[in-house]
């Protein structure tokens, strides 16, 4: 026998009393973890670290949670999942982002670099081996986040984005210490290895810090 | 966070007809501040159309001289695009003054208008707060109001809007561009975009139902001396307790706006008709009427001495 398709659409059309029948025992049931009136995962494809990966997601899903939970890429962290540490910072077509604040399904064929995509344990990316070198973090834990940070405000610089502490924002920018620091500002290292990490990135720039 | 079904438009007045039709609907670009209000369910919207596709995402000058920014651009593509920087120096100066990089290169130019309060009760699901919850009272007025309204407010609220960008556009008198589900378009003042809280501070804005920015149009430049005066409590990515957008020309007249003090960015012409007579004259005139609160009340001097500095720098740019 068919089974009655209940989506969400139907249940909020139809009113409480529709409600009521979708939140019977036997349909939770079917529906399995998933409460009766949940809309459809979505398909997404996303390109991961040159790898096409497709996905079905909840449609509340973060990029940081698909990183994590589905395709197990554990290097990307979830520190405040707010925006407001910069744990989860990956690249997106080449541009540094929060993945937290931003859903898989917002990001269908959306090319993904995440740390293990920068460099691997044997050839490791120039700011992997600089963080090393002038031991760029403490507990390590914000250190993916900073070092795809640390990617996006090198290519910035390079492509002109200006910034809050340039005297002049019509100038193109030039790396140095203090513009370093205003443009790594949203990425938060709780043991407070900022003056190492300085070092780092300035030692991958060609500058000193 | 609350489950909700997700559509991708495909043009504008699409996007505009999904919204308008579905209570609970709502559009997401960026989605950097509804995405970190919808995971604590300040915003429970049951549907999100996603408005990316909708190639809002140039800036081209208009046929007046000036700038139409689409309502997509991003934060850094707004503040780096090379016109801006010549023409429009202020704006450029206050969105690379807000949030950080990672959120500049996500946030829309639509989106940073349309950012909801950093108001710490609005955010507080515990607490009761108008905007957030209408009628429910504001536990703001009379809690921890340091980063809080000094003017405009009401005794419904006393919430900030936190944009830097929206300062700027104030300064330089942008026009919001939308167009709503029948596919009629309007232009709006910014001065007349950003509502006052009255008695209903959970509607932020004038727009109706499923209205959709298009773009943002500034006039064509004005010249003079661009400057962005931020303080916060940190030297970087945190919210303005007092901010200063303003354009001096070399004669000392100008304009002025103020960030981080009112639920809209707060400009009065004829207060800055005083600024050749200094600082002091344009805050007594722009802020008089101003009921700032214990927490907040040193926000007044602020505002004039962060005043004083922008025209120190217009005078040395």
């Amino acid at each position: 026998m068919p089974e009655p398709v209940v989506s969400r659409r139907g249940v909020l059309a139809g009113g409480a009393a529709t409600a009521v029948v979708a939140a019977t025992p036997a349909n939770a049931a079917r529906a399995g973890n998933r409460a009766a009136a949940d809309p459809a995962p979505v398909k997404v494809s996303l390109k991961i670290n040159g790898e096409r990966r497709d996905l079905t997601l909840d449609t509340r899903t973060t990029l940081l949670d698909t990183l994590r939970e589905h395709l197990h890429l554990t290097g990307t962290k979830k520190g405040c999942d707010h925006g407001q540490c910069g744990a989860c910072t990956v690249l997106v077509n080449g541009l540094r982002i929060n993945s937290c604040l931003s859903l898989a399904v917002m990001h269908d064929g959306d090319d993904v670099t995440t740390i293990e995509g920068l460099g691997t344990p044997d050839t490791l990316h120039p700011l992997q081996a600089a963080f090393v070198k002038h031991d760029g973090y403490q507990c390590g834990y914000c250190t993916p986040g900073q070092i795809c940070s640390a990617v996006g405000v090198l290519d910035e610089i390079k492509r002109g984005v200006p910034s809050h502490v340039q005297a002049d924002v019509a100038a193109s920018p030039a790396f140095s210490n203090i513009e370093l620091r205003e443009r790594m500002s949203g990425n938060i290292c709780r043991c407070g290895a900022y003056s190492n990490i300085a070092e780092a990135i300035a030692e991958v720039a060609g500058e000193k810090a | 966070m609350k489950a909700f079904t997700y559509e991708r438009a495909h043009d504008p007045v699409a996007a505009a007809r999904a919204v308008a039709g579905r209570p609970g609907a709502r559009f997401i670009a960026g989605g950097t501040n509804l995405l970190d209000l919808m995971k604590i369910e300040v915003e429970t919207p049951v549907h999100l159309v996603d408005v990316q596709d909708l190639k809002l995402d140039r800036i081209e000058p208009t046929d007046a001289g000036g700038l139409r920014i689409g309502a997509l651009v991003t934060n850094t593509d707004l503040a780096t695009d090379t016109r801006v920087r010549r023409d429009y120096g202020v704006l450029s100066r206050a969105i690379v003054a807000g949030a950080s990089g990672q959120l500049r290169n996500k946030a829309t130019t639509a989106g940073n208008l349309l950012q909801r309060t950093r108001c710490p009760y609005f955010y507080d699901t515990n607490m009761p707060c108008n905007k957030r919850k209408p009628g429910s009272g504001c536990a703001a007025i009379g809690g921890v109001s340091r980063q809080l309204a000094v003017i405009g407010s009401s005794d419904a609220c006393i919430a900030t809007h936190p944009s830097d960008m929206a300062v700027a556009m104030r300064v330089l008198d942008a026009t919001v561009e939308t167009i709503d589900p029948a596919g009629k378009t309007r232009a709006i003042p910014i001065a007349d975009f950003h509502r006052l809280p009255g008695n209903t501070p959970h509607i932020d804005t004038v727009l109706a139902p499923g209205e959709l920015i298009t773009a943002v149009t500034l006039p064509k430049p004005i010249g003079g001396r661009h400057v962005y005066e931020k303080v916060r409590d940190r030297a970087s990515y945190a919210f303005a307790l007092v901010s200063v957008a303003a354009v001096i020309q070399p004669d000392g007249t100008g304009r002025v706006a103020l960030g981080g003090v009112a639920h809209k960015p707060w400009r009065d012409e004829a207060a800055e008709a005083e600024l050749p007579r200094g600082a002091k004259a344009v805050t007594a005139k722009l802020l008089a009427g101003a009921k700032p609160t214990h927490d907040n009340a040193f926000k007044l001097p602020l505002a004039e001495r962060t005043l004083a500095a922008a025209m120190a720098e217009a005078r040395t740019a």
